[in-house]
């Protein structure tokens, strides 16, 4: 079986506006490989909600996107504060995000509930002080 | 209907990198976890959000165009952003509501 083709990206916890980048760049490669639009719709729709969620919650954090034959997989880990209830942070409508954050456009508690919509598999761990990691797949058959 | 029909219905075009594009529904919202989670590929995006993660949310959905309601202007870097990534962006004068009912008009 050939090697699965891996995209890393560093998310800048810093800069909010140029958030997005990771997630464009993957719906670039993922168009590159010929890919359906669909799937590349979901793939790239999760991961912006996770790079912004790391971007305004963890101060930014890690992004990796795995291609396998038979699913694509994204792993967004961060050090931030953690997520002090994942049942309650997984419904829509709920969310922590401050005001400056509403002002642009986010912060409408769809986030996590968005990354499972469009994911066929979505696991956290997260830590309370440590970090969380998010691992997704969106299957490709 | 085609993106490029717009500016002879009184929209005017602000980007229109990809003229071509065809307009299949319309999605309204401002909140962007809202229209990524409910839009469909090829809606037209009504909204009077004019940042730049407006011009991501449209790439990443796949929307069609961006239909800036209420004559919002976009900046000139923004502009200059969408025609990178290909996004059709136009404004128009009238309110959201004015506009669904013009493009459902138009696309039916």
């Amino acid at each position: 079986m050939p090697d699965a083709l891996v995209f890393h990206f560093d998310v800048d916890g810093e800069n909010f506006t140029s958030a997005g980048q990771a997630s464009t760049a993957v719906k670039r490669n993922l168009r590159q490989l010929g890919l359906p639009s669909e799937i590349i719709r979901r793939v790239s729709i999760a991961m912006y909600e996770g790079e912004i969620n790391m971007v305004i919650h963890a101060n930014g954090g890690a992004a990796d996107v795995i291609v396998h034959e038979d699913c694509i997989e994204i792993i967004l880990a961060d050090h931030g504060p953690g997520i002090k209830d994942v049942s309650l942070a997984m419904q829509e409508g709920y969310s922590t995000a401050p005001d400056n954050i509403r002002s642009l456009g986010f912060g409408a508690g769809m986030g996590l509930p968005n990354m499972k919509r469009y994911t066929d598999s979505m696991k956290i761990d997260t830590e309370l002080g440590v970090g969380t990691t998010i691992t997704m797949k969106v299957n490709l058959t | 209907m085609k993106v490029g029909d717009l500016p002879g219905h009184g929209f005017k075009a602000l980007a229109l990198p990809d003229p071509d594009r065809s307009i299949d529904g319309v999605y309204i919202g401002d909140l962007l976890s809202w229209v990524m989670g409910r839009a469909q590929m090829d809606n037209a995006w009504i909204t009077i959000m004019s940042n730049n993660n407006v011009i991501a949310v449209a790439s990443l959905a796949d929307c069609s165009c961006v239909l800036l309601a209420e004559g919002v202007e976009l900046p000139e870097d923004l502009i200059e952003l969408a025609n990178q990534k290909f996004i059709n962006v136009l404004t128009s004068e009238k309110s959201a509501y004015e506009i669904a009912v013009l493009l459902s008009g138009l696309l039916s």
